[in-house]
């Protein structure tokens, strides 16, 4: 079973990397998101500072819904998600691989990226760590909430536009309790409790999401 | 006994029995919903006293504050029946479900409505970001959420256990809008009915909000009824009974 699993993350890996675009789209379109805020509000530093955690997340959030397409679309075209769902392993397991690999390719780099952004928004030391901090946390939670949206909406010709109705409600609560961690830490406020909340949501995303995805699959592929 | 039990409920959902039991019972629903309805909106409108501090506009809690306990309540009759359609693959509870979609998000849509109504001359905006309003929101997007999902997938049964996952996973919202009073404990106030000690509302605003709540919930009951009945009718309609039913139907009216 593990075999399966880091065979599934190694093959989904290795073709994230010859199809570089899928790595390096999102997170162009991440900073690119995250650029028009100055320059649609105001350069001004304060206001800028005050509203960066907020667009800085929203901006994530959006970059990971749009990345999701390629967590089962080649799959699903070329036959290889309906072998996985005939495979003797299960197929939570698999799914949670392929998952994996979508935050390691959509998740890791904005994590990567954050303290540039954070810098330009004119963020606080303190605060920029915990906007890493909670990107840590929270991505994965975006990576294994969309999965269940997409494995949905995989079977359908223009499921974009539904995958943002269906998943978008479902991730407030992440951007909620982040944008709140961050702006209390620029505050100097104590994040213990934001941050307790993400790691409780992410754990119970990790153990019902895979199960929820594959559930979905199955009705998609049907 | 559980097998007795399972019988029995299969018995039950069969579109036939349903499609006769429902027909029975709506117009009973039906006159009890119209008769609480006027007697809570009598009750309320002009019996049950002004109130010291809002006067008489807080009488729009008597419209709203159903709505509101409806939407939420809709969302988990959305999601219970799903997953009884999901597991014991239940034809009817899919019916229920997808039937029950487009009145909860009816019911969001009139608390959300109400809700800004009463708070134009309270907080002095229609609009205000608090957590609840906010939360009721989102509710109203899983809502549409759902109906787009199922309109979107042409066939009805795995359309069904698409929306039915969907609302699953959606329930975990249902919750957050709960407790968001206590955690984000912004401008709405706190909930002053289900309070466990004491109810912190007079008596004789409580009769006829119950009065209205109980209403709205048999409203929900007739409605749903009846959009279910139609929707058997027209996913069995090419099954025996629905043709006997046709023919008989015809047989009298043309007598």
């Amino acid at each position: 079973m593990y075999n399966a699993f880091f065979s599934l993350i190694k093959r989904d890996l290795r073709i994230a990397f010859r199809h570089k675009s899928e790595i390096l789209n999102p997170l162009f379109f991440f900073i690119i998101v995250v650029t028009l805020f100055p320059l649609g509000i105001s350069p001004e530093k304060q206001i800028l500072a005050q509203i960066g955690p907020g667009i800085i997340w929203v901006a994530a959030l959006l970059a990971a819904m749009l990345s999701l397409d390629s967590l089962f679309r080649s799959d699903f075209e070329d036959g290889t998600l309906e072998l996985m769902l005939l495979s003797e392993y299960p197929l939570s397991i698999l799914v949670l691989a392929k998952i994996v690999v979508h935050w390691l390719i959509t998740g890791l780099p904005i994590i990567i990226f954050s303290p540039l952004l954070g810098t330009v928004m004119f963020l606080s030391n303190d605060a920029i760590e915990t906007l890493m901090l909670t990107l840590l946390l929270g991505t994965p939670i975006l990576s294994l909430i969309g999965a269940i949206g997409m494995a949905l909406v995989v079977a359908l010709k223009r499921g974009g536009m539904l995958l943002s109705l269906l998943v978008l409600p479902l991730y407030i609560p992440v951007l909620i309790f982040s944008s709140n961690a961050v702006g209390s830490s620029m505050a100097g406020l104590s994040i213990s409790g934001q941050l307790y909340f993400l790691s409780a949501f992410m754990l119970f995303c990790l153990t019902l999401a895979p199960i929820a995805t594959s559930a979905a699959l199955r009705v998609s592929l049907e | 006994m559980f097998k007795s039990i399972m019988k029995f409920i299969y018995h039950f959902a069969s579109p036939k029995y349903f499609y006769r039991l429902s027909g029975k019972l709506i117009p009973w629903f039906g006159w009890l919903t119209a008769i609480l309805l006027i007697a809570g909106s009598i009750d309320g409108l002009f019996i049950a006293p002004v109130d010291y501090q809002q006067g008489d506009s807080y009488r729009i809690i008597f419209v709203h504050v159903p709505a509101a306990w409806m939407s939420m309540f809709i969302y988990m009759v959305m999601a219970t029946s799903g997953a009884i359609g999901l597991i014991w693959k239940i034809k009817l509870a899919d019916v229920i479900a997808s039937s029950s979609a487009p009145i909860g998000a009816a019911f969001t849509f009139l608390a959300l409505v109400t809700g800004s109504i009463w708070g134009k001359p309270m907080w002095g905006a229609w609009w205000v970001w608090d957590a609840r309003l906010t939360a009721e929101l989102i509710l109203l997007f899983l809502y549409l959420g759902f109906m787009a999902l199922e309109a979107a997938i042409e066939d009805p049964r795995a359309a069904a256990r698409a929306c039915a996952i969907l609302a699953i996973v959606g329930v975990i919202n249902i919750p957050i809008i709960h407790y968001s009073v206590e955690w984000w404990n912004t401008l709405h106030q706190g909930a002053t009915v289900t309070k466990f000690d004491k109810p912190s509302i007079h008596i004789s605003m409580l009769i006829p909000l119950l009065l209205m709540a109980l209403g709205f919930k048999l409203y929900y009951v007739t409605v749903v009824l009846v959009r279910a009945r139609n929707k058997v009718l027209y996913t069995d309609q090419n099954s025996g009974w629905v043709k006997e039913l046709v023919k008989k139907e015809s047989e009298t009216s043309l007598v």
